[in-house]
């Protein structure tokens, strides 16, 4: 770090400024919408809007556990993979901004933790996430027209006698029959029951030459259908096509999700209906504007001057942890909120700490400038010790809690570890140049 | 002042403090939430201009179609929060249909179900962290101080970090097993939040005096033990008490402006960080020279 205080006091400046800048809000003037900041770093893109949790933005939370008790236990990763992969794409498709899918595992039970903020269609979405994926294997319909076996439109195909109950497993693999090693292609294997394979010969017979369409949850998929090149009866069957990698896995990964069915049972919800959310947004900006001002005037009365310092020197720290929190991006819940605001308490301590100690040397007769030094490096023990005690507290709870709890523990982490450098940096720095004055 | 020297009063004003509590907590138990009880929580609001509700005829209604309640209470104007048993999806979706049917338009405002395996696991959890992170503080507090002059020894330090914060987590604890018994007040997944901050910020508040006491210790080897760690609780004074407030300060605008959901959660960091303060200064501190001069004896 530079030695020279105005330099880091500069510095301390333009990461303000930046700070100030991240946090712009969308603006609206005379109807006009003001652009609003963005990262567009190579890997690294932010929108910068504040995320809002379940309980500020209204929403649904469901954790769901998986019954994998039809399912063998080497398929159990994939079967969850497909169940959250069209869970994703049924939410996708009820036009939701944004909404989260996890899996989690604990205790041998596989979990889907379903997070979908500001729907306002609460029961809809969770009866579509309720459901059970469907797939069926579906053929042209005799009455299509004979143009249809070219270009064929989904209307034209219609249920056959296989589903995805016939369907044991889908996988992804590289295309053994090309001479190019370099870029072999991939196809996607499907392994079929005894039952499945006597009813694939009996439709691989019966439209030979013809396209066999695939529909999940009543949505067609890998369109435009594969044609059935020969008969198959040993119920292995697969899906050529000049598919990539990736293309191949999500077409195997959506066919699971028909072949290893998952039934999920809703084990905790959690929905907030929109009025109770902005009502708990606007509570918490007149309680957080509310509680920093009355630290500010507390402070200030007893600190007098060095108190002005300190509520500069917090201005500066919450700028900077709310501009953190939009850039990693933090999800802001009522807990977390009040993370947030208890780490402006240990900001304060810190502060009051040095501050203290510095009144003590003056009380010893010491010059401004010792007791600013011995003060400092003296009360940096106590801070670095305490803070400490602290982060070990808000590790175990991020790591035992869900949701909420660990809203709650991240936001008064990450205030904690700014509010450190806070102290170090912007209220030593305030202070030299312009308490202690000329060194 | 001499804080040391009147000790034994504040210790008997912790354990007056304490031991209702623990009465109360052996007693009545604490009220558990549906985090660890497993139900669910409505909080439904109804159209004032078709209806106005009574609470009895709802909370007959809703047993009638087996909601099993077991509170309710009005939180706004014509709305209502039930706690009930019931948790099974399609049960809750009946009996949501048949209250809409009978009681013209409502409007959930909250809805939290809880089912029986995750809340036995939550409840694990939450006793799980509250030992490790009591554990993990010992251990650290001990290794902190593991450089302070001899015959005072770091696992003191630990271990009077200890009964300090058992002395703040048995306040809260037994202050909501008083409010669950006599106002419903019920404890879940973000009371043991509170509970954990309220230990973080105990051995806070604590290791800033015993870090002055460490330094006084080699400082002024000519002084007695007493009248060092009565020094630095003297001198460390100011910052504890302003930087409690603070807090308080903080904490007093959210319980009385902020959200409804966090009332309870606040209140117990309230609690909790009130404790601590006075813990860290009038309980940890002492028992460190009680320890010390039961070693001096042997």
């Amino acid at each position: 770090m530079p030695k020279n205080p105005r330099v880091v006091l500069l510095l301390i400046i333009i990461l303000t400024l930046a700070a100030v800048y991240i946090n712009i809000p969308k603006v609206k003037i005379f109807g006009i919408e003001v652009a609003h900041p963005r990262l567009n770093l190579q890997n690294f893109q932010r929108d910068l809007e504040p995320k809002l949790g379940l309980d500020l933005a209204g929403g649904v939370q469901l954790d769901m556990s998986a019954d994998m008790a039809n399912i063998e236990e080497k398929d159990h990763q994939s079967a969850i993979e497909s169940a959250k992969n069209i869970i994703e794409s049924r939410i996708n498709s009820l036009g939701v901004a944004e909404s989260n899918v996890q899996v989690a595992k604990s205790a041998g039970i596989y979990r889907l933790i379903i997070e979908i903020p500001g729907i306002a269609d609460v029961d809809s979405a969770v009866s579509i996430v309720k459901k059970t994926a469907h797939l069926e294997f579906r053929t042209l319909k005799a009455d299509a027209p004979p143009e249809a076996t070219l270009s064929a439109l989904p209307e034209n195909f219609q249920s056959s006698t296989l589903t995805g109950k016939d369907l044991k497993l889908a996988q992804a693999a590289p295309n053994q029959s090309t001479q190019s090693i370099k870029d072999p292609g991939y196809v996607v294997n499907l392994e079929f029951s005894q039952e499945g394979a006597q009813k694939l010969e009996q439709i691989t017979t019966d439209n030979l030459q013809l396209p066999m369409a695939m529909f999940l949850d009543l949505e067609p998929i890998s369109w435009p259908p594969p044609i059935i090149q020969s008969i198959i009866s040993d119920g292995h069957a697969q899906i050529t096509g000049s598919f990539t990698a990736d293309e191949a896995r999500d077409l195997a990964i959506q066919l699971n999700a028909g072949a290893l069915p998952v039934p999920l049972t809703i084990e905790r919800q959690t929905r907030i209906g929109p009025t109770i959310g902005q009502e708990a947004i606007d509570k918490s900006i007149v309680a957080t504007t509310i509680g920093i001002i009355s630290v500010a005037i507390f402070m200030i009365a007893y600190y007098r001057i060095l108190g002005v310092f300190a509520i500069a020197a917090l201005l500066i720290y919450s700028l900077i942890v709310f501009a953190v929190f939009k850039i990693i991006p933090v999800t802001l819940t009522l807990a977390g909120i009040a993370g947030f605001i208890l780490s402006i308490g240990m900001a304060v301590d810190a502060n009051v700490l040095i501050f203290e100690r510095i009144k003590e040397e003056l009380r010893t007769k010491s010059p401004r400038h010792d007791a600013f030094f011995t003060g400092f490096d003296r009360a940096w023990t106590s801070i670095r010790d305490s803070n400490v005690s602290s982060l070990i507290t808000t590790a175990i709870l991020f790591n035992f809690g869900t949701g909420s709890v660990r809203g709650f523990a991240l936001t008064l982490a990450i205030g904690i570890l700014i509010s450190m450098f806070s102290a170090i940096t912007v209220t030593r720095n305030l202070l030299r140049v312009f308490w202690v004055g000329k060194i | 002042m001499n804080i040391v020297k009147y000790k034994n009063w504040f210790f008997a004003l912790s354990l007056a403090l304490i031991i209702p509590g623990v009465i109360a907590l052996t007693t009545f138990g604490l009220k558990l939430g549906i985090d660890f009880s497993g139900g669910a929580l409505w909080e439904i609001k109804f159209d004032s201009e078709v209806n106005l509700v009574d609470k009895n005829k709802l909370q007959e209604f809703l047993n009638e179609n087996g909601a099993d309640v077991s509170s309710i209470s009005p939180t706004a104007q014509n709305s209502y929060l039930v706690r009930m048993k019931a948790s099974d999806e399609d049960k809750l979706t009946s009996i949501r249909q048949k209250v809409a049917e009978s009681f013209g338009q409502t409007e959930d405002l909250r809805l939290e179900t809880v089912g029986g395996v995750v809340s036995k696991e939550l409840a694990q959890k939450a006793i799980i962290a509250v030992i490790l992170a009591i554990v993990a503080i010992v251990l650290y507090v001990t290794w902190a101080f593991r450089t302070v002059p001899k015959p005072t020894s770091p696992l003191a330090f630990g271990f009077c970090t200890i009964f300090a914060l058992s002395h703040d987590v048995l306040v809260v604890l037994g202050i909501f097993a008083i409010l669950g018994h006599y106002f419903n007040v019920e404890v879940d997944s973000l009371f043991i939040t509170a509970l954990l901050t309220v230990i973080g910020f105990s051995v806070h508040d604590t290791i800033v005096v015993f870090d002055r006491i460490r330094e006084n210790l080699k400082k002024h080897k000519e002084q007695n033990f007493e009248s060092v760690v009565n020094n630095s609780l003297l001198e460390t004074m100011a910052r504890s008490l302003n930087t409690s407030l603070t807090a308080v300060f903080v904490l007093v605008a959210l319980l009385l402006f902020g959200g409804a959901s966090i009332k309870v959660f606040i209140l117990a960091l309230l609690i909790g960080i009130i404790s601590g303060t006075y813990s860290s200064i009038f309980n940890a501190a002492p028992l460190l020279v009680v320890w010390h001069n039961i070693n001096a004896k042997k």
